[in-house]
């Protein structure tokens, strides 16, 4: 093995992608769970660390770029630091999805009842986390099936993001002083499903590094 | 499958003759050898090279298509140049060398029996990795193979057409007078290039052509390389990986291990070969984790 500094500047490269991915993570849960707990302070701390994973992405991209302007990598070295920059987009929007659920939750802390009633949003939540989750395991360990099952998934959170729509607007339509609570269920929602669509892009992206080829896994109906 | 041996030199018959005697080599294809579309300018298969006892190329086939530009790429000794030579015989000119297989030129054998070298070389230019302008002046360098030539036509128009399409003529138009020699290494490399044109050629070969140049130079040749594809088929041996994927349309790699010498490894056009090339040698070449 030659090229000892470019595979370390590579390696170090996989590792900021790893570290944002748990940023984003991290993010994700304590945003559903600050939604869960009704925890408004807790909600605010991750609209403000927003910034960090921000910079972070920042930081990561013009790493990247001067890896390809010193490197000047080709073949499967070109395609993993491209997939990074892919994923680093992905992971940071990610993160403004959880900031979104954060500041949702600040809302309906103005005029929501305690217990709130989630319904199927934590199950929803759930399953989009274990998709971020694998579809960093899948990059990690350039796992094509793995990427490939991944992506499977996102049809149940879509089909769970059709239940709560079943369920918040058979709520407004029985009770209508809920429609603005329902409706910041509706955004929950939507901001979950886009994490797990962001995931498949991830995934897509495992598949790239390993195959060179560039398929879109699962198309979204939303 | 047609065999020719070529010896100039009568004390190589031994190796001659325990060459012609030994079994062929099995030859299994590649999957990674693509087949260029339309009509090719040259058509190579089954060639092998021996200078003297020692084999440079082993089986190689590939079709190199019409006006587009061929890089070839392998490490040192990988045979890249001598392939390169068999194009247009200047291998003819070594001594003790031997070569079997089939080199068509537009599906002419160019080593058929009363093909002309002389005339094989005309058509087919070849520019050097050291800039090697005559001790003349400018015009006479561009005008001096018109002139052996007998050329008949306006020979002012020949020279401007020529340093013109060789990109040069601007920097030189001034002082026509002016000695070859006295340009920079870039310069006389595009004036090399002009001497090729005058002799309204089909194909350029192109041995490292930028390997004595700095940088700037060397990305004025390229682009020089990819404006005269328009109009002429080339092939460019290279060192340079950036070089190939930047002014290239195929890419060839060619390789010697530890039991063949002189492979084609994978030929493809060259978004492929430099994405997602597809065998494991080419990718570890390329991405330089080579050994």
């Amino acid at each position: 093995m030659t090229r000892e500094l470019f595979q370390k500047e590579l390696t170090d490269l996989q590792d900021d992608v790893l570290i944002l991915g748990s940023m984003a993570e991290k993010a994700v849960v304590d945003s559903v769970e600050a939604l869960r707990s009704a925890d408004l302070e807790w909600a605010q701390r991750i609209i403000d660390e927003d910034a960090a994973i921000n910079k972070k992405r920042f930081d990561i991209e013009e790493r990247a770029l001067f890896v390809i302007a010193s490197q000047q990598p080709l073949a499967s070295d070109l395609r993993s630091i491209i997939s990074a920059l892919m994923i680093i987009t992905d992971l940071e929007r990610i993160a403004d999805h959880a900031e979104g659920i954060a500041s949702i939750n600040l809302r309906l802390g103005e005029s929501e009842t305690i217990p709130r009633r989630l319904g199927y949003i934590p199950a929803m939540a759930d399953r989009s986390i274990a998709m971020l989750r694998d579809s960093l395991k899948a990059y990690v360990e350039r796992n094509v099936e793995e990427a490939r099952r991944v992506c499977d998934a996102d049809d149940e959170v879509d089909r769970l993001q059709d239940a709560v729509y079943d369920e918040t607007l058979r709520g407004m339509i029985e009770e209508p002083a809920t429609i603005e609570r329902n409706t910041y269920y509706l955004w929950t929602a939507h901001n979950l499903e886009r994490i797990a669509d962001r995931c498949t892009n991830i995934c897509e992206r495992v598949i790239f590094v390993v195959t060179g080829r560039m398929e879109e896994i699962n198309v979204s109906k939303y | 499958m047609s065999i020719r041996v070529r010896s100039t030199n009568p004390t190589d018959d031994e190796a001659r003759e325990a060459l012609q005697g030994r079994p062929a080599e099995e030859h299994v294809p590649s999957h990674n050898i693509t087949k260029p579309e339309g009509e090719p300018a040259f058509s190579i298969s089954d060639l092998n090279f021996w200078y003297g006892t020692k084999q440079a190329l082993t089986n190689v086939g590939l079709d190199i298509p019409r006006k587009k530009v061929t890089a070839l790429i392998g490490p040192s000794g990988c045979g890249k140049s001598t392939l390169l030579r068999c194009l247009n015989r200047m291998n003819d000119l070594i001594p003790g060398v031997t070569i079997e297989g089939n080199v068509r030129y537009r599906s002419a054998d160019i080593y058929g029996p009363g093909v002309d070298p002389v005339e094989v070389r005309r058509r087919i230019g070849m520019v050097f990795q050291k800039p090697n302008p005559f001790p003349k002046s400018i015009y006479e360098n561009v005008a001096f193979g018109a002139r052996v030539n007998g050329f008949r036509g306006n020979l002012d128009d020949l020279v401007e057409g020529s340093l013109q399409r060789a990109a040069l003529w601007d920097e030189v138009k001034g002082d026509l007078k002016q000695s070859g020699l006295a340009l920079s290494g870039g310069q006389q490399q595009r004036l090399c290039i002009a001497r090729a044109l005058a002799n309204n050629p089909d194909v350029i070969l192109m041995d490292e052509p930028c390997s004595a140049l700095d940088p700037i130079a060397t990305l004025k040749i390229e682009d020089l390389i990819r404006e005269l594809s328009t109009d002429y088929t080339i092939v460019v041996v290279t060192h340079n990986m950036q070089q190939a994927a930047r002014v290239s349309d195929y890419t060839a790699f060619m390789l010697t291990d530890e039991e063949i010498t002189g492979q084609l490894i994978e030929y493809a056009p060259t978004e492929m070969m430099f994405t997602q090339p597809g065998d494991q040698r080419t990718e570890d070449y390329i991405s330089g984790r080579f050994g």
